[in-house]
């Protein structure tokens, strides 16, 4: 079953760009990834997923329901954390996590339990008084007490100490192997290569890209880093130089025997050559002339 | 009714604000009133001298030496501004609270309706003002018991009626408004207000602008002509309603239908 899916899917706030013609398929029980820079449409997409703004033209359904007219029954089974918790002012954690539950007609007062001792969350504390990251943790509750079907996740780890960020994916790898799909939206590259099976990369309102997170970080670059006295001068294929005294670190996707004629010219006293990282596989995506390494 | 006492809740310190407020300045009014009444003949014919300013205020038709022609022109300034800027506020800012405070996120993406919100909101707003007229109006009632004065039941009734129901048309005006708004809110609601207030001033002044009756909900709660004729005018209040629902009506259009950033 397909757990999001849209076709053609566009949203123009008048006439600036949101997000155009995105298609995009989840598939359930998928931790799928949504990959993109600030502005890229990535948000746009959620709220128009979630009914928050309706679409300027296309079609998507979320757990085989429209967004439109069934929107009610898509948001009872999907907990949503946004990139950004905000809460009513003067509002105690637990008043806000009760709310939550009874916005959903449910008793989840147990699972609230568990994910706040979890979470080291205290919730007899005002929500003003929290920091950002206090707050994301609310909001992660929010999302799970409930047990969603769906989880859809907009950079969900702002704000949070790397510990609590361990724990928080351990809690979402949990929910993942349970059968709840997962769809997180995010500009760090990592959460998305290290939780997620699939991923889809969205630049300037269009998906560029979409596959495995392995096939996505497959290239045709290498990451070279050399030392010695060594001349790369004129080489076609080189990005994201860097050069330090006597060694150079770059990415190639020219032809290797050329470099390597050219690195056996001279004096080579330290040499590795490595797939590079999906972040560095990301900025190239982003490069406005560059596209795909 | 989660959104309605949840609703209530976040209401619940401005309501006690201005429900202490406005019974207080009342019931201050109504315990001056003993001592003032034995000066209230000089008082009277003072303002039947001031011309159009007490045409503006009502003073001309009323007799400030009772307690009902004294309480008529005082709770016209302090409960029908009052309670009008009360429920003006508070529907103007009741729809777009989220966008205002960046909350839309955690309450739209819950399983709740667009509709239900609005239902739940608009409830939460009247019973705000019903819940603060009615307090209003033991407490005036009470102190016009403890002065030792007899209570003119009609007249008082209909008075406080008169502005319960113009609250209620604000409240939907304000509320439809509401609808179009995303972030300041308090500016619309004291705009409309002092906008409307001044109309019915206008209109008391001058004869070219009795139109203007027709428009402002003031009118129809003017203490003098309340007092005077011991009834509503139906008309008045028929085409404050339909203003009212107007605005009720153009909230759920709107808000049902809104992008909500």
């Amino acid at each position: 079953m397909q757990v999001i899916k849209t076709e053609n899917l566009t949203k123009y706030y008048g006439k600036a760009r949101g997000i155009i013609a995105l298609d995009l398929s989840v598939q359930q029980g998928e931790c799928f990834g949504f990959i993109g820079p600030n502005g890229a449409g990535k948000s746009t997409t959620i709220r128009t997923l979630l009914g928050l703004i309706s679409p300027t033209s296309g079609t998507a359904s979320v757990l085989g329901k429209n967004i439109i007219t069934e929107k009610q029954d898509i948001l009872r089974e999907t907990g949503y954390l946004p990139s950004e918790a905000v809460f009513y002012s003067g509002m105690r954690v637990k008043d806000i996590l009760r709310l939550s539950a009874d916005l959903r007609g449910k008793d989840c007062s147990k699972e609230a339990a568990v994910l706040c001792e979890r979470l080291d969350l205290d919730t007899s504390r005002k929500a003003d008084e929290l920091s950002f990251g206090n707050r994301k943790k609310v909001a992660i509750v929010c999302a799970l007490q409930s047990n969603p079907q769906l989880l859809i996740l907009d950079e969900p780890t702002g704000g949070l100490d790397p510990l609590m960020q361990h724990e928080f994916f351990e809690i979402i790898r949990e929910r993942n192997k349970n059968g709840t799909t997962v769809f997180i939206s995010s500009h760090i590259l990592s959460e998305v290569q290290n939780n997620c099976t699939r991923a889809a990369v969205i630049r300037e309102g269009r998906i560029i890209a979409c596959d495995n997170v392995d096939a996505l970080g497959r290239s045709n670059a290498k990451r070279v880093s050399v030392s010695g006295e060594i001349d790369i001068s004129g080489l076609d294929g080189i990005k994201d130089l860097s050069t330090a005294e006597r060694s150079f670190s770059f990415l190639y996707s020219g032809d290797m025997n050329t470099l390597l004629q050219r690195l056996s010219q001279g004096k080579v006293s330290d040499l590795s050559i490595s797939e590079p990282d999906l972040e560095e596989i990301f900025l190239h995506y982003y490069e406005k002339k560059g596209g795909a390494v | 009714m989660t959104i309605l006492k949840h609703e209530l809740r976040l209401g619940r310190k401005a309501w006690i604000i201005w429900s202490a407020s406005v019974s207080f300045l009342l019931i201050v009014t109504i315990f001056l009133f003993p001592e003032m009444k034995g000066e209230m003949d000089n008082i009277s014919s003072m303002f039947s001298d001031m011309g159009s300013f007490s045409a503006a205020f009502g003073m001309d038709k009323m007799n400030f030496g009772t307690l009902i022609g004294y309480y008529a022109v005082e709770c016209g300034n302090v409960l029908g501004l009052g309670g009008a800027f009360f429920a003006s506020l508070c529907a103007a800012a009741i729809l777009c609270r989220e966008e205002k405070e960046r909350t839309a996120e955690f309450l739209l993406t819950h399983p709740v309706s667009r509709v239900r919100i609005i239902s739940e909101k608009l409830m939460a707003v009247l019973i705000q003002v019903l819940a603060m007229n009615l307090i209003v109006y033991v407490l005036c009632i009470g102190s016009m018991a403890a002065v030792g004065e007899s209570i003119p039941w009609k007249e008082v009734s209909l008075l406080h009626l008169a502005f319960l129901i113009m609250q209620i048309e604000l409240c939907g005006i304000c509320f439809g408004i509401s609808a179009f708004m995303r972030k300041g809110s308090i500016g619309v609601g004291l705009g409309i207000t002092f906008i409307l207030y001044f109309m019915n001033l206008i209109s008391n002044i001058t004869e070219k602008a009795k139109g203007l009756k027709y428009i402002t909900p003031f009118a129809y709660c003017d203490g003098s002509t309340v007092v005077t004729d011991l009834k509503l005018d139906a008309a008045k209040i028929a085409i404050g309603m339909t203003f009212c629902a107007a605005g009720i009506a153009v909230a759920y259009l709107k808000y049902t239908k809104k992008d909500i950033r």
